[in-house]
Order: C-alpha cells, then sequence, then structure tokens
C-alpha cells in the first residue's frame, strides 16, 4: 500500500517536472518570439548593436531551438515586409556565425516560395522573392543563383499559353525586388542584369492593355497620367537605373556589418520549378495607379517625390501596407500612418490622402468597406487637425475640377463619402467656391455631384439644414421636401375610379381589419382589364394600386411604420399580386407615385418587397429599365436599387452554395467517423446534428439550382436591356446626325461599366453565356468595348 | 490577437435575465448593437443611412420615454450578420450622427420591454442625473430641471 503511495507519488513529481520543463521551454520560445518580432522597434539602443546583440542570443539557442528559430524568422520575412532589410541582416549575421544555419533558412523559404505559388498567394510570394533579393545584399545568397531565379520568373512572359495576368504577377514580383538588389547586381552583373532588363523591356512593350480604360478613375490624363500599375512601376525602375540604382528610401542595416558578412560563404537558392497555369488559379488584378497630386500642390516644404521616382512607389507601398495590417483599428492605423519613418522628408499627409483615396477609389472595387476609409479620414483629421483638413479639402478640390471625365463607380463613392465626410462636420464647406455649376445641365457632372452630395446629406440630417448651409445660388440643387403623394387623400377633389374604396379601406385597417376584411372591401373594386364576362384577368390592376397606395399612405409615418403595415398585409399581396410580373411592376410604380421625393424611402420598400418576395429581382431589374421610369435612369438612388437588388440575389445563391457544401461535409464526415476517443466539442456537435439523407442534400441542390438560374435571368435581363437603350441611342444619334456623346450616354455607359466592376465575380460565371448571346462582334464597339474590358481583367 | 474596437465594454445589463456568464456569451455571438449619445430628434431615417453603412440592417428599435412614448436618445440596431455589427463597432462607434458622436456598445438582444427608458422619469437613467445643458437631450437633467423649478410655499 505505501509503496503504490510512494509510486504515485513520484508519478505525480516527474509529471510536474515534465510540465515544468515544458512550460520554460514554451517560456523561452516566446520570449525569442518577442526579441525576434520586436527587433527594430523603438529601442533605447542603435539598432546595429540590438542586432547583434540578438544574433549572438539566437546562435547560442540554435542548437536546442533552431526550428522555431526558423519558423519565426520566415513568418516576420514574409508579414513585415516594411523590416525585410532589418531580417536579412539578421540571417546575415547568422549565416556568417552558422553556415549550416544559413542553408537551412534558405531552403525553408524556398519551399515556403514554392508553396505559395502553388497557392496562389502572390504578395506572399513577392515578399519571398524581395527577401531573396536582398539576402545578396547580405552575402547568404549568390548573385548567380538569385539571377536565375528572376530568370526562372521571367520565363512566364514566353508562355503563351496562360492568361497574360500570370507573367504579369511573375514580372511585377521581379520588378518589385530590384529596388533592394539593383545595385548590387549593377555593381557586380552588370551583363546580365542588362539581360534582365531587356528581357522585362520587351515584355511589357508587347503587353495588352484592353484592361486599362475600364480601370481609370479618370478618362483623361490631364493633368496627371493614370498609367497601368505595371508600365508604371516599369518607368520608375528605369529612373532608378539611370540614376545608377541610387534610391534614398530604404534602410539598410547590413551595410554597418559589411566586414563581418562579406566573410560569410553563401549558398545557391534550391532549383524552383514554377507550377503551370490552371485554370482555377486566381492572379492578381491589374490597376491603374492613382495620381491626384504632384509636387507643385504641396506647400514649400519637403517635396513630393516625383511619379516615377522608386521613393513614390516605396513610400506608397509602405503606406498602403499600414492599411492593410491595422484597418480593423482606425486609431492605430491613423497614428502609425502619421507616425510614418522618414516622415519629415516628405509631404506626409499628401501622400496619406492620396494613398487612401487611392484605396477608395480603386477598381473593380476598394479593398475594404467604403465606411473604414471615411472613418480613418476623419480619425486622421482628429489627429492632425492643423494639416489634415486642409490636405483634405484641397483634395476635394481637386477632383470636384476634374470631376467631368471620372467614371461612374468611382463618383459614386465620391458622393457617398463626400455627404458622410461633411456630416461629421457640420456640412461646413466652401460651397461659395463652386456656384458657377448652378448654371449648368443637371446631368453635367459638376452638377450632378452637388445634386446627388445634398441628397446624401440630406439623409443623415434633415432638408431644412441642408437648404439653410448651402448658397443661396444652390437653391435649384436643394431636394424636394420628401413627402408622400397620396392619390387617394381626403382632400383630392378629384373624382377618381377606385376614391369610395381607398377610404373605406383605409377605415378598415385603422380599426385592426384583418387580410380577409381588407380583401373583402377591394373585391367591390371593378377590374379595367376584364374586357368581357369571359374574360378573367390573372390580377385586377385597379385593387393593386388602391391598395398599394393604402398602405403605404397609412405606413407613411416612418421606416417601421411602413415595414409594419406590409408585414401585417403580407398574405393580402399574395393573393393581389402572386407571381405575375405586370403585377408586380404595378406595386413598384404604385410606390414610385407615392415616393417619388423620398428617394431613401423608395430604397427601404424595394429592400423589404424583395425581402418579403412580393416582388422577384428580375421584376425590379424590369421597372428599373421600364418606360415610365427613364426621367429617374441617372439619378444614383436607382442605381442604389438594382446593385442592392443584385446583391440580395448573389448573397441568396451565396448562402444556398454554403449550405450544400456543408450538408455534403457532413454527409462525408459522418460516413468515416469512428467513435474513439472523442472529447472533442466539434465531433460531439457532428454527432448531435442529423445526418443529411441523400434527398435532403438533392433537395438543396435543387434549389440551389434554381437560384442559380435566377441570378443568371437577372444579370442577362440587365444586360439585354442596356445593350438595347443605349444601341438605340447610338442608332438614332447617327441617323439624326447629332454627338452620341451626351451626357445621358456617358452615363449610362458608365452604369453599365458599374456592373460589371461591381459584380465581376459573379458575372465572370456567366461570361461564356454572355459572349455568345449577348456581346457579340455585331454589336457597337462602343458598347461591345466594357464586356472586353471586363474580360481582360482575367486573361 | 489585439481588438479594442470589437472587444466587449465593461457595461452588463442589471436586468438581464440570466447569469453574467450567460450575459456575456450572447454579447459575444449577438448582431445587436446598443446605439446612445443620440439627439432626441434623431430620426430612423438618419439611423438607417448611418449604420447602414456598416452592413444591411435587420431593424432598428428606437428607445422611447417610458411615459410620453417618444425618442428618448437611444435606440438598439440589429445585423443580420455578427461580421456586420463587428464593422460597426469599428467604424461607425464615436462618429457623429446629428452633430452627436455617437456610442456603439454589444447588446444581449432586443426584447420587448428594452426599449423603454428607465430613468425615473421615464427616459434614460444618466438624463436624471447629469448636470450639464444639452439642448438635444431636454436641456437640463431631470434632477436639475426639478430643483430649478420654483417652490411653491
Amino acid at each position: 500500500m505505501s509503496r503504490r503511495k510512494f509510486d504515485e507519488m513520484s508519478d505525480y513529481d516527474s509529471s510536474r517536472d515534465r510540465k515544468r520543463r515544458r512550460t520554460e521551454a514554451v517560456e523561452i520560445e516566446d520570449r525569442l518570439e518577442s526579441l525576434i518580432i520586436r527587433v527594430g522597434e523603438k529601442s533605447t539602443s542603435s539598432l546595429e548593436s540590438n542586432l547583434e546583440g540578438l544574433a549572438s542570443v539566437l546562435e547560442a539557442d540554435i542548437n536546442n531551438y533552431k526550428g522555431k528559430i526558423l519558423k519565426i524568422l520566415i513568418d516576420c520575412a514574409v508579414k513585415m515586409p516594411e523590416k525585410t532589410t532589418i531580417y536579412t541582416t539578421l540571417v546575415g549575421l547568422l549565416n556568417a556565425k552558422n553556415y549550416n544555419f544559413g542553408g537551412e533558412f534558405v531552403d525553408m523559404m524556398a519551399k515556403k516560395l514554392k508553396e505559395a505559388l502553388k497557392a496562389c498567394m502572390w504578395r506572399t510570394a513577392r515578399y519571398v522573392l524581395r527577401f531573396f533579393s536582398d539576402l545578396v545584399n547580405c552575402h547568404v545568397i549568390s548573385t548567380n543563383s538569385l539571377l536565375q531565379l528572376l530568370l526562372t520568373f521571367l520565363e512566364t512572359a514566353r508562355d503563351d499559353n496562360s492568361p497574360q495576368v500570370r507573367s504579369d504577377t511573375y514580372v511585377y514580383a521581379v520588378l518589385s525586388c530590384l529596388p533592394w538588389v539593383g545595385r548590387e547586381l549593377y555593381e557586380k552583373k552588370e551583363q546580365d542584369l542588362d539581360r534582365l532588363l531587356k528581357h522585362i523591356e520587351i515584355y511589357v512593350r508587347k503587353r495588352s492593355r484592353k484592361h486599362v480604360p475600364g480601370l481609370r478613375v479618370w478618362r483623361s490624363d490631364r493633368p496627371h497620367p493614370q498609367e497601368e500599375y505595371l508600365d508604371c512601376l516599369w518607368a520608375q525602375i528605369c529612373k532608378l537605373r539611370s540614376d545608377m540604382w541610387q534610391e534614398k528610401h530604404i534602410a539598410r542595416p547590413y551595410v554597418a556589418f559589411d566586414s563581418i558578412l562579406c566573410e560569410a560563404l553563401q549558398h545557391n537558392i534550391p532549383q524552383i520549378t514554377l507550377p503551370t497555369h490552371h485554370q482555377d488559379n486566381t492572379y492578381l488584378f491589374p490597376w491603374v495607379v492613382f495620381r491626384l497630386f504632384d509636387y507643385t500642390d504641396c506647400p514649400e516644404g519637403p517635396v513630393l517625390p516625383g511619379a516615377h521616382s522608386i521613393e513614390r512607389y516605396l513610400i506608397e507601398e509602405h503606406l498602403h501596407n499600414i492599411i492593410k495590417e491595422y484597418h480593423h483599428e482606425r486609431k492605430q492605423c491613423a497614428a502609425l500612418l502619421l507616425d510614418f519613418p522618414l516622415k519629415h522628408k516628405i509631404p506626409l499627409e499628401y501622400m496619406i490622402v492620396e494613398v487612401v483615396l487611392a484605396e477608395l477609389f480603386h477598381l473593380p472595387g476598394p479593398r475594404y468597406i467604403e465606411i473604414c476609409y471615411g472613418s480613418l479620414l476623419i480619425e486622421l483629421c482628429k489627429l492632425q487637425p492643423a494639416t489634415m483638413p486642409q490636405v483634405l479639402a484641397q483634395a476635394v478640390e481637386l477632383l470636384f475640377d476634374r470631376i467631368d471625365t471620372m467614371n461612374v463607380c468611382c463618383f459614386d463613392r465620391f458622393v457617398n463619402w463626400f455627404g458622410y465626410h461633411l456630416s461629421n462636420f457640420q456640412f461646413k464647406w466652401s460651397w461659395d467656391d463652386w456656384l458657377e455649376a448652378a448654371q449648368l445641365d443637371p446631368s453635367h457632372p459638376r452638377a450632378k455631384f452637388i445634386i446627388e452630395v445634398l441628397l446624401k446629406a440630406m439623409r443623415l440630417s434633415y432638408r431644412q439644414r441642408i437648404a439653410e448651409v448651402v448658397p443661396e445660388q444652390f437653391d435649384c440643387f436643394v431636394p424636394q421636401k420628401p413627402e408622400p403623394v397620396y392619390k387617394f387623400s381626403a382632400d383630392s377633389t378629384a373624382d377618381l375610379p377606385g376614391m369610395d374604396t381607398a377610404h373605406r379601406l383605409e377605415s378598415a385597417i385603422r380599426a385592426k381589419g384583418t387580410v380577409t376584411e381588407v380583401l373583402a372591401v377591394l373585391t367591390e373594386l371593378p377590374n379595367p382589364l376584364r374586357e368581357s364576362e369571359d374574360t378573367d384577368p390573372p390580377y385586377n390592376p385597379l385593387q393593386i394600386q388602391v391598395f398599394v397606395q393604402s398602405i403605404l399612405h397609412l405606413g407613411s409615418k416612418s421606416f417601421s411604420h411602413a415595414f409594419a403595415g406590409i408585414s401585417k398585409f403580407l398574405k393580402a399581396f399574395e393573393s393581389l399580386v402572386g407571381n405575375h410580373e405586370e403585377a408586380q411592376m404595378l406595386v413598384l410604380k404604385e410606390m414610385h407615385e407615392v415616393w417619388s421625393t423620398h428617394q431613401q424611402m423608395m430604397v427601404m420598400l424595394c429592400d423589404k418587397f424583395l425581402r418579403t418576395q412580393i416582388v422577384s429581382c428580375a421584376t425590379v431589374a424590369n421597372w428599373v429599365f421600364s418606360k415610365e421610369m427613364v426621367p429617374e435612369f441617372t439619378k444614383s438612388y436607382i442605381w442604389e436599387i438594382l446593385h442592392g437588388t443584385i446583391r440580395k440575389m448573389n448573397k441568396h445563391v451565396a448562402r444556398l452554395q454554403r449550405e450544400v457544401n456543408e450538408a455534403r461535409e457532413r454527409r462525408v464526415g459522418n460516413d468515416s467517423d469512428d467513435s474513439s476517443d472523442s472529447d472533442n466539442e466539434d465531433q460531439q456537435q457532428q454527432q448531435q446534428r442529423p445526418r443529411p439523407s441523400e434527398e435532403e442534400i438533392e433537395r438543396m441542390e435543387e434549389k440551389l439550382e434554381g437560384a442559380q438560374a435566377d441570378q443568371k435571368n437577372l444579370f442577362l435581363i440587365i444586360f439585354q436591356r442596356f445593350i438595347m437603350i443605349l444601341s438605340e441611342h447610338l442608332v438614332r444619334c447617327d441617323t439624326d446626325g447629332r454627338d452620341f456623346n451626351t451626357h445621358w450616354y456617358r452615363w449610362t455607359i458608365g452604369r453599365l461599366h458599374q456592373i460589371f466592376m461591381m459584380h465581376n465575380t459573379q458575372v465572370e460565371r456567366y461570361s461564356q453565356t454572355l459572349s455568345t448571346l449577348l456581346f457579340t462582334q455585331d454589336l457597337d464597339p462602343h458598347i461591345l468595348d466594357a464586356f472586353n474590358q471586363f474580360v481582360a481583367l482575367r486573361s | 490577437m489585439n481588438a479594442p474596437s470589437v472587444d466587449l465594454s465593461s457595461y452588463r445589463d442589471q436586468h438581464f435575465k440570466g447569469s453574467r456568464t450567460e450575459q456575456e456569451r450572447h454579447l459575444r455571438l449577438t448582431t445587436t448593437l446598443y446605439v446612445g449619445n443620440l439627439s432626441f430628434y434623431t430620426t430612423e431615417e438618419q439611423l438607417y443611412e448611418l449604420f447602414g453603412r456598416s452592413g444591411d440592417i435587420k431593424r432598428i428599435v428606437m428607445g422611447l420615454d417610458k411615459f410620453r412614448k417618444t425618442p428618448c436618445g437611444f435606440c438598439f440596431v440589429e445585423y443580420f450578420t455578427r461580421e456586420d455589427a463587428e464593422m460597426c463597432m469599428r467604424y461607425v462607434n464615436g462618429t457623429r450622427l446629428d452633430d452627436r458622436i455617437v456610442r456603439t456598445d454589444w447588446d444581449a438582444g432586443f426584447i420587448e420591454g428594452r426599449q423603454y427608458g428607465r430613468g425615473k422619469s421615464g427616459g434614460q437613467v444618466r438624463d436624471e442625473y447629469r448636470t450639464d445643458y444639452d439642448s438635444g437631450r431636454g436641456g437640463y437633467g431631470k434632477i436639475v430641471q426639478q430643483k430649478m423649478l420654483p417652490k411653491l410655499t
């Protein structure tokens, strides 16, 4: 008995020992991780002494913690590109002390690169390539093996069987390394470097630029050329080359350690075969570089680096990375942007504003939701009240100046942002600077901008406020007072069919009448569609008119009132409207009659009608393009409604797809389920949920297919309508000998382009059908261009 | 992962039916936000416009004075997804609506009755005790207002 007790005690002790050793090891690992991650941050010692110290510490621990150290270093190399030179220096110092360690690091990085290329993680791949390039500067990698790797990347330029975006991605990666290693290659391997650059030059020259017009924020190149991203970087590298590869931005700690590093032996990068192009691969979308400012826009002080200076590229990349890292925490993001290292050498506020707006206006779409940038700009103004608001105001003036050629996607985002921004600053603005716009045609971009901004501003406040804030010359721009127009109003003296019924209906509803009672009141109405006793029209337009107008009138006090009314009488809608498209169109038409002055209400009502399935997505699309809506067609709220409709459809399909995938997984998962050590919470949950039957999954798949068919149909309707109205316009102008390039035309072709941009992932699925059925070669080139530019994004 | 914008605040609803742990579990999963420091005149429409920018709104419930049934400066905004609610905490919280800085916080979920102010006078508790003058929230706090009334002799 006592011996057993003794044994138990000793077991207990050794498990505690084991635990203690494990915790010690974890503590050391955590400490190492912290030291490595934080090297280069603000410190009382110099960076050089920190690096030297850290290299010694790591060297001592290499034997016991090699795997962990390698992993941390690789993570840092890939996730902290702004600290590339710090980590390459560290690796250089370690390599000088321990050749094998250096070799293992290079091998692991090569593996990382292969994985990234295979998984289409292009950003990671680019950073690894850049890291390799800088390792040449630290004598860890031989120049020859780097050149070999760069040339391998460039071989993609010769591959005609894969899309251009593939070779673009690889060539871009090569170009983006050259700021780090250009000088070294120039000094040691000038001829090889020249050859490399010649390859790139040939490629850049022969590339297709079909995708460019659709990605430009402005149609015009005045005052600043809007360059395609690869063209721009190529120009920047060429300039760097003509400056003998001297760049002034990158900090290079390895220079201080040259005497140590040059003693080290170098490694070769293992051979890397690039994964071949696969149809499922996704590549970087091309983009056009956003240029708003040049050095003349900035006041006396540090000069804005020129558009083709490599510094402009490097600083912008760094600023974009800060946003990428911290976009979830806007206060921290703003602080870090304003604390940019080397901020005294550049007009920082200008570069920040340009970078933030570049993201907001990015095509096909901004990386993050628009309000992320809006709130970030507010935060920046809060942190730097003496300078930021002025720079931002200057940016707005420039954007307004150039708004004539701004594409519609960006115009919408500009309007949304500016209205929101003003609402945070009491709508104070130098409106007087824009008085001339009041003389313009209301379809002119400048006039339209002010009209739409005031509409947005009104939504965030109220009409009276907006009317008071703008100068009287802008009275023509102030929105109408949003109020319902009820045709059956008791005040009306007109003798309209249905008037009496409407009043009876209202009384019935006010008296808490039920759906049945409401329908009973409506039965007394004759059906204008009924031509004779024998015909039985599928719906009664007069009933619909009276019902819809009454419901909306009774619910006119607020959105909640309107929604409550619609929900309560959903069954009445179903009975009166059903699946008939004309009946559904009538609902929307009556809604518009009642609420034409309250755009926001119409947007909300369409949303509600779709969610309750009173109307279908296809009906909304047909309604937008209907004859009644022609006068409204260029107003932004119409497109808010249409895009909202498309998004709802997309979300619906995505949800059904997810459900099918999950059901399939659950079914398969349950097949291979074994009952062994399953204290796992997930597995317990799996066992609780019933395994979906084959029939259930089939039904879900049918539902998904039905939804996808609806989605395809929706896009077909929309594109077909666009083609019809645009073709009609072009033909008529041609016949009449008029210039087709009217405001209406510019807005409409812009809206077509916007559909491709905003929903490009979903449209892509139906690209083949679209090119066969709708966007055929015989179409007017202006219309076909919009489709071709969209296709070029992935080709 | 450091995420102060979406962390739970220290506020816990004293009227919550359930344990602290349950309340916190709700708060970590909810898609409903409490919105405070609104003006009494802020409309549902303004709220839809601003809060709609971080995601699709499922519904908004206006906070009402218990007796007068008029807006008393707060509301609940419910999104369809947690993600959209997080976007709101990140990007709308701390910005202005109707010239006032709005504050958003996680809410365990709307239940009928929670739309009413819990102050003795019918509005929010904070409006009972505050001493400043706020024209958007009925002027002085209720207790201060009482003190300002002429005393009947």
